[in-house]
């Protein structure tokens, strides 16, 4: 099962990576967050950063996002040079960002929050796409956005980057805190957007969740990428993984 | 400078550095006298008083703007309101300038318990909106009880009269010394206080409120004393420029008052010791300049303060403390 | 016919109701534009009282030099002011942006005192007279009361924009848009929206907000440079009292405070022009953080 994707991901290799990250470097005020950061992410991918709290994954989906004000080194998107580029700038080549904690918005309701961002591309999933692939959400789309579960939320967060038209996912711990029937529902969901040809790169630190749904894990520590492990081979690094993520 | 000569094994990171501020202290307080002694010789006495009033209000304001982090916008009502107290009972009362001076002081100071224990409730900009508001009601207060205020002419030909019923304060050298003497007592009781446990715990407060409060602290507490002690000092700001003026009036009460020692504090320095003081001189100099320049004042005041903020916010002496990498 | 209520005349006491609310329409407008610039910006606009006295003699200078009349004016003086808040937000408030929130109230009364100080040299402090427009220059004898239309004019105007304004914010994809910038301007910009822009469009919409206030005061209150500042303090008790954490909060606050104040001018004429500052000290002593306002 674990065969397929990698395939699929090789077969696409020759295009060259959609995302390449390359020295990046990131601070919180003096805090030297990320220390050259190193990695590659081939269009159709699901790759994960995995890695102990503090290590830096999340201070990277928010460098390749340009949240983080302070950061150096280089990030390829699509051919282009990004560091640079302001959030909304980066936003509009198609990369839509999940938080952590899902960043819903208490005073937006569950449509308001749907309708945030705006609509940029042509391969933007329709309000009936997405209706049909979150069922749940439909009836609670007048509700305040964060009366929802902690499940409906994470859906809402991914629906409102999916109409935007953005192909390119980042997502920061999409499973936390969930029950573990609604971890199975958010592993669907993106085996899903595979299927069609996304590409997404998750922060994870539920592992088990990870293997289930990526073809590249990188492991992170202390602001750098120490190893990288396919997916195909996570039986046979299993004590090394435990080993990095302290298990 | 120097190392510090002495160190005391258990606090070295600390200690010696205090030390080391508390002798510079001392060396500017002296400086600081013997410029006020050598300085009548050079300039006109009437304007060091003013200088050293509004230093006087401006530290007042710095004490709890720059030592507790609360932006008052209403101090005009404490300056204003001992102005005419002092005014009012030396002029109808007939007692000595001391007296007149206490007087203002302590009602000002009552009423400085009784806003801070109302403004404290609130933090940051609705703490500056609530202090304005409230000193609107002072000035309103004197607007319409020209019984006690004299409405628009203010009390005026207030006598200067004998300090202590002995030395005549009609000499503007006798008065000036009286002035000095009020001055750098005040200040160092500002030094005493911001550099004691209280002072300490106060800045504790200002820079993370709540970790005080986890450590025990009565922030609130903290906060009022902080409120009264300035109130009481800009009250003898405005006590004092009564006297040596001989006039109290509704400019003292007016809101527009209360931004002068705003911009003094600013310009010198937040949160410094001296800044304040620097900032008087350099802003009532400017204003003895530009007098004839009429309402120019207020348009030039405001760019300032724009200036300030954007450009030049650790003030004079607070750019000369960064350089040295010391307090002043 | 009853013609008076325990001794004060109805129409004695009708028509300073009306002044009253009047007044409190004045109070609702401008927290309501406070209270939007500060959601967005984290600063309180010191300069609004100035920027409320611009719309005013922006009203007067148009009729005085180029003989544009009231209905213009009502549309001009908003825009022109308003613009002058776009620029004074690129130029100034974008460079203190991430300093802490006193600043701002620093550097905006800075302004206030520029504005302020500049109409004083070139118009002096008394005041200057706006004439009410010809088409409201009547009035209506209601039986109880004469209602003078331009009152019933300032009042319908200025309660319609505050309903639109809120319209704007609750109901619509630009609201929607401000209100989620205010809770998470990194996120939203992270959405793909320029978040830099939507400040300063916000802070020259708050702005002409209070210009067009400015507008509709001149001709009952003397445009004079100071008529700005005295407001500005009572609305600060205002915002204090109603806390700014809800538009309608703020709108029903500030009508309610202008009744109460009118109702005290009947009753108790000394104590109007404080009346105000003490149900702010009252409401502090209850409830700190303001009646619509959130514990922080």
């Amino acid at each position: 099962m674990a065969e397929a994707p990698a395939a699929a991901a090789s077969a696409v290799q020759p295009v060259g990576p959609l995302l390449a990250v390359r020295g990046l470097n990131a601070w919180y005020g003096e805090s030297h967050v990320l220390q050259g950061m190193d990695f590659d992410v081939a269009p159709g991918e699901v790759v994960t950063l995995l890695g102990r709290n503090g290590a830096g994954k999340t201070t990277t989906l928010r460098s390749i996002m340009g949240v983080m004000r302070k950061r150096a080194g280089s990030i390829v998107f699509a051919d282009r040079q990004t560091i640079a580029l302001p959030a909304r700038t980066v936003a509009r080549l198609g990369i839509g960002y999940v938080p952590e904690e899902r960043g819903i918005f208490a005073s937006l309701s569950v449509l308001e929050n749907l309708h945030l961002p705006p609509v940029f591309s042509r391969s933007a999933m329709s309000d009936q796409e997405i209706s049909d692939l979150f069922p749940n959400l439909r009836e609670r789309l007048s509700s305040q956005g964060t009366r929802l579960s902690g499940g409906e939320q994470q859906m809402l967060a991914i629906a409102r980057i999916l109409r935007t038209g953005a192909r390119f996912l980042l997502l920061d711990e999409p499973t936390e805190g969930l029950a573990p029937v609604i971890i199975e529902q958010i592993g669907r969901t993106i085996g899903l957007l595979k299927e069609r040809g996304y590409t997404i790169v998750l922060v994870e630190q539920n592992f088990r969740f990870a293997s289930t749904v990526a073809d590249r894990h990188y492991v992170v520590e202390q602001g750098r990428v120490i190893d990288m492990i396919k997916n195909r081979d996570i039986a046979a690094n299993l004590d090394k993984l435990q080993n990095y993520l302290g298990i | 400078m120097a190392e510090p000569l002495s160190i005391t094994p258990d606090f070295v990171p600390v200690v010696p550095a205090e030390r080391d501020d508390k002798a510079l202290h001392r060396v500017i307080f002296i400086v600081l006298a013997l410029a006020i002694c050598v300085a009548p010789a050079f300039i006109y006495p009437v304007f060091l008083m003013k200088v050293l009033c509004f230093a006087l209000f401006a530290s007042a304001f710095n004490l709890l703007f720059g030592y507790a982090g609360l932006l008052s916008f209403g101090h005009a009502a404490f300056f204003g309101l001992a102005s005419y107290v002092s005014a009012y009972t030396a002029k109808f009362w007939g007692i000595t300038p001391e007296l007149a001076i206490l007087a203002g002081t302590a009602a000002g100071a009552l009423l400085g318990l009784a806003f801070g224990a109302i403004a404290i409730r609130r933090q940051g900009i609705y703490f500056a909106m609530i202090t304005l508001a409230l000193a609107q009601m002072v000035y309103f207060f004197s607007v319409q009880r020209p019984d006690f205020t004299n409405g628009e002419d203010g009390i005026q030909a207030v006598p200067r009269g004998h300090l202590f019923g002995l030395f005549d304060l009609s000499n503007d050298m006798t008065l000036y010394w009286t002035v000095a003497a009020i001055f750098m007592g005040a200040m160092l009781l500002i030094h005493r206080f911001v550099h004691s446990p209280y002072g300490q715990v106060l800045q504790a407060v200002r820079d993370n409120e709540r970790r005080a409060v986890s450590l025990g602290y009565r922030a609130q507490r903290y906060k009022l004393m902080a409120f009264v002690m300035s109130a009481a000092i800009a009250s003898l700001a405005g006590a004092t420029k009564a006297i040596v003026f001989q006039v109290a009036t509704l400019v003292d009460v007016h809101w527009s008052m209360s931004g002068e020692p705003i911009l003094m504090a600013l310009v010198g320095g937040v949160g410094t010791i001296f800044g304040p003081l620097v900032g008087a001189a350099v802003m009532t100099t400017l204003q003895n300049y530009l007098v004839s320049a009429g309402s120019w004042i207020t348009v030039i005041q405001g760019v300032i303060f724009v200036l300030c903020v954007l450009t030049f916010r650790a003030g004079i002496v607070g750019t000369i403390a960064d350089r040295l990498k010391r307090n002043l | 016919m009853l013609t008076d209520l325990i001794g004060i005349p109805i129409q004695a006491l009708a028509g300073q109701l009306l002044l009253g609310l009047i007044n409190g329409s004045f109070y609702a407008m401008l927290s309501l534009g406070l209270a939007i610039i500060f959601g967005l910006l984290h600063i309180i606009n010191f300069a609004h009282g100035a920027q409320y006295t611009m719309g005013a003699f922006a009203a007067w200078m148009g009729m005085t030099y180029a003989g544009i009349d009231y209905w213009w004016a009502l549309l001009l003086a908003p825009l022109v002011v308003g613009l002058i808040g776009v620029a004074i937000e690129r130029l100034l408030l974008v460079r203190i942006r991430n300093l802490p929130a006193l600043y701002g109230l620093l550097l905006t009364f800075g302004l206030a005192l520029i504005i302020q100080g500049l109409f004083r040299n070139y118009f002096g402090a008394s005041g200057l007279r706006y004439p009410i427009p010809a088409a409201l220059s009547s009035g209506t004898n209601l039986g109880f009361m004469f209602l003078p239309h331009y009152r019933a004019w300032v009042l319908f105007v200025s309660l319609a924009v505050c309903l639109v304004t809120w319209f704007l914010i609750e109901r619509t994809t630009i609201g929607s848009t401000l209100r989620a910038a205010q809770e998470n301007p990194n996120l939203v910009e992270a959405f793909g929206i320029n978040v830099p822009r939507l400040i300063t469009i916000t802070y020259g919409a708050g702005v002409a907000l209070a210009a067009f206030a400015g507008v509709l005061a001149a001709p009952i209150y003397s445009v004079q440079p100071q008529m700005g500042a005295d407001l500005l303090i009572v609305v600060f008790a205002v915002v204090v009292i109603g806390g700014m954490g809800s538009i309608l909060g703020s709108v029903v606050t500030g009508l309610c405070l202008g009744l109460v104040e009118g109702l005290t001018k009947v009753f108790y004429p000394e104590a109007s022009s404080v009346v105000i500052f003490f149900i702010m000290i009252l409401v502090l002593m209850v409830k700190p953080e303001g009646l619509f306002g959130r514990a922080s």
